[in-house]
């Protein structure tokens, strides 16, 4: 039997229909109910990564004036907050939230394929989520070894959690991994086999591109760490000894042997490196869309950017090392990765001058979304140079384990990728919501975050340089560190703490504009990309009311001559295009719009 | 449309519907078989990091190779008729028949729960020869692959009580044939990662 769409399925509207509350909201097979729920979620976390982030700040920008940040405290923060903000908030969120949301719609979808495969995702997801935060209420608390996690450290008695907050830690990541799976095949067939009449591949917005391969990534890279957490439970749990080498601790020989704690780093960055992708490409899609629609423009050289998104995918396994060049490996070795890295660049940079070329005698409307994806242009080129500074290895080798690398990693896949969450809720916001938000408070929002992010890591690179090491509790006398190093640790802090509480200014903002914003119109901002054409707003269950839509046209056209509007639907047909009557027709303009 | 061709088409360029009156999928199946395939994928790469790891660990001094017991042999054969019979069931839907169905499809079950059994006796054996998963990396290597292997054998028979208790409970062959097609699929995938696992254990 030949493939058979969803739209051409007997009963298509029959499939999954809630009867119920709890079959509408809670136990919901609805990919929309389930984006808000995966979005909520990781966004909970977030806030807990945020909170435990403003913790340590407070000790390392005035240490000791908060009591209960001691120094076992002090690491278990850190490294919940690493493990939380990669992980748990910023993949769940890209791909479990806006991929949920924006495949099917953008597809032209009513739902993903498998629906009652999406719904466990999510909640296998939050069962991930618990079992993390068990551990902040196990005895010991959760594991404090750094967000790597690198072996003997994790299992020593030294380090906190070492009993059950590392258990907790890994099993809660192995189900994760099992969630994200589960999503993972929904989005990657959902894109490639329930695609409406006429959209192809290349007609798919970059935000799909961004997802889809961000999330082929995720297939083929989470599987690392799941083989990571797996041997690692086993020498906790049950005593081997795959990582854990011949140890003495205090004195007394413990039960392990031989085993390579290298041999952990690898398969971790085997995971961690392309992990940075799972983050970054879902971003790039995202913004990218954003800065077309609101530049009134077609995103420059769309080829070149899903060709850039393929390759930098697939790049990104070959560059993991980078991150070990002080384990002592080969030099060799380690100039291929540096070489790697390098040639990784290449697509990246090309991105970013597509989208400064996309802005480039744009009809630019200084929309709230638009002011984060501006902000995100400047805070990836800035955490994209200091990686090439990283990338090489006679560099790295004295600024390893500094703060450089802190304001290098914050500022690529930290502040750049929320600036385009960001960016992204509010563009998307009027559609999942009906509602508009609050202009004047998106507006401070963005100047705080924006400029407090520069505040909390521009000096950070400052303190990299004079070999501040990261991970320290408390800095002590240090003949090659000024005393001054502490203020300016003090003024970092108290800019995170402004970041940090003018974040509550968002979440008034979309709550308080549910209720009470003005009433959204159906397509705001004048996008042409299908999910602005759902007969209702925000779309209700199954998307697209009695027939699908068909698509004529690539995503991007904006300020096309001669059309009446300045954005064409990719569902508007060619014999319905709309155009501007002879009298009217400026012969002049559109020849200089065609010069664009 | 290749792949290729498919990256270098010019989308602004060309207006209007592309392709037939019914939307196309990337690939002219069913997403079931799309999204198996891609699970195929996933798992070889679990099972081709534990390899690697394999190799890695087995450079270290301590390792002291295991020889795994003959009993291996006789599991793989069951494994094998498995597979074989699951490729029978396979072959009867793929006909349109119900003769024989019943006995192909169950009988594959019992085989690869058959197997499963082999390979927990073989635990027991290497565990009461005091082979056990601490005292080497080799043992610790030798429980984990063959217990993932289970796991995974374990979810297809999930799968496949599914597809026999419908069978039992009267459905006709060609509501049973994707179920049956897709677990065959990856009982043959199976039997493949087994037949490599246990070449790499026991030649090493």
């Amino acid at each position: 039997m030949a493939y058979v769409p969803l739209a051409d399925r007997d009963h298509e509207m029959e499939m999954h229909h809630p009867h119920t509350w709890i079959g509408k909201y809670v136990w919901s097979q609805d990919h929309k109910v389930i984006a808000i729920q995966y979005g909520s979620i990781a966004i909970f976390t977030g806030v807990v990564g945020l909170v435990l982030s403003l913790m340590f700040r407070m000790q390392l920008g005035f240490p000791d004036t908060v009591d209960f940040v001691d120094p076992n405290f002090y690491y278990q923060a850190i490294t919940m907050h690493g493990m939380i903000m990669v992980v748990y908030f910023l993949t769940a969120l890209f791909l479990g939230g806006f991929g949920n949301y924006l495949v099917p719609l953008m597809c032209g979808a009513r739902d993903m394929v498998f629906p009652f495969m999406n719904m466990l995702s999510v909640w296998v997801f939050l069962l991930s989520v618990i079992i993390l935060m068990a551990s902040f209420f196990v005895g010991g608390g959760p594991t404090g070894a750094g967000w790597t996690l690198y072996p003997p450290q994790t299992a020593m008695e030294g380090t906190p959690g070492h009993d059950m907050g590392i258990i907790l830690m890994l099993v809660s990541l192995a189900v994760f991994i099992v969630a994200f799976t589960m999503g993972g095949l929904n989005y990657v067939v959902t894109i490639l086999q329930y695609r409406c009449r006429g959209l192809t591949m290349m007609r798919l917005p970059l935000s799909i591109w961004g997802i889809f391969v961000a999330t082929v990534l995720g297939l083929f890279a989470f599987p690392a760490l799941l083989v990571a957490a797996i041997m690692m439970l086993f020498d906790t749990l049950l005593g081997t000894s795959f990582f854990m080498p011949a140890v003495i601790e205090a004195g007394t020989a413990l039960d392990h042997n031989g085993g390579s704690p290298i041999l952990f780093q690898h398969l971790f960055w085997f995971f961690g490196h392309p992990e940075v992708y799972i983050v970054a490409l879902p971003a790039f899609g995202l913004v990218s869309d954003v800065l077309s629609v609101h530049a009134r423009k077609n995103i420059f050289g769309y080829r070149m950017m899903v060709w850039a998104i393929i390759a930098i995918g697939g790049l990104s396994f070959i560059v993991w090392a980078h991150h070990m060049y002080v384990s002592g490996m080969n030099p060799y070795f380690g100039f291929f990765f540096a070489t790697t890295t390098l040639i990784i660049a290449v697509p990246t940079a090309l991105k970013v001058y597509n989208w400064v070329l996309t802005l480039w005698e744009g009809d630019i409307r200084m929309n709230v979304p638009m002011y984060f994806a501006i902000g995100f242009i400047f805070t990836f080129i800035h955490g994209g140079l200091t990686g090439l500074f990283l990338g090489n290895v006679v560099i790295d080798l004295p600024l390893s384990d500094t703060y450089f690398v802190i304001a290098h990693f914050h500022m690529v896949m930290g502040v750049s990728p929320i600036l385009v969450l960001y960016a992204a809720i509010y563009h998307w916001y009027p559609k999942m919501s009906g509602r508009m938000f609050h202009e004047g408070m998106a507006k401070v929002h963005f100047w705080l975050t924006f400029l407090g992010a520069y505040a909390i890591y521009l000096p950070m690179h400052y303190l990299g340089f004079l070999g501040v090491p990261r991970r320290y509790y408390a800095l002590g006398t240090t003949d090659f560190i000024p005393a001054s190093a502490q203020d300016l640790n003090a003024t970092i802090t108290i800019a995170a703490l402004i970041v940090g509480i003018s974040q509550i200014l968002f979440f008034i903002n979309i709550i308080w504009s549910l209720k009470y914003g003005k009433k959204a119109d159906p397509n705001p901002w004048g996008a042409a990309s299908l999910e602005w054409q759902t007969p209702d707003t925000p779309p209700v269950h199954g998307n697209w009311g009695d027939k699908l839509p068909t698509v004529y046209r690539w995503a991007y056209d904006y300020s096309v001559p001669g059309a009446h509007e300045d954005f064409i639907p990719q569902n508007t047909p060619e014999s319905e295009e709309p155009t501007v009557s002879d009298e009217h027709f400026d012969p002049d303009q559109d020849k200089s719009l065609a010069d664009v | 449309m290749s792949l290729f061709k498919n990256v270098t088409t010019k989308p602004w360029e060309r207006k209007g519907v592309i392709g037939g009156m019914r939307p196309e999928g990337a690939f002219d199946t069913e997403a079931e078989r799309v999204a198996l395939s891609f699970f195929l994928i996933i798992a070889s790469v679990v099972f081709s990091l534990f390899t690697v790891s394999y190799y890695i660990r087995m450079e270290l001094p301590d390792w002291q190779p295991l020889s795994e017991p003959a009993q291996l042999w006789f599991n793989t054969g069951l494994l094998v008729a498995s597979s074989i019979l699951f490729q029978w069931a396979r072959n009867i839907v793929a006909r349109g028949e119900q003769r024989n169905l019943y006995t192909a499809l169950i009988g594959a079950g019992v085989f690869a729960i058959l197997f499963i059994v082999g390979q927990l006796v073989t635990w027991q054996s290497l565990q009461s020869a005091g082979y056990y998963m601490t005292s080497n990396p080799a043992n610790a290597f030798y429980y984990l692959m063959t217990g993932l292997h289970a796991v995974h054998l374990l979810g297809g028979l999930w799968v496949w009580s599914k597809s026999a208790i419908r069978l039992i409970s009267g459905a006709e062959a060609k509501d049973l044939k994707l179920s049956i097609e897709l677990c065959a699929l990856y009982w043959h995938f199976l039997l493949l990662v087994w037949l490599v696992l246990f070449a790499l254990l026991s030649n090493t």
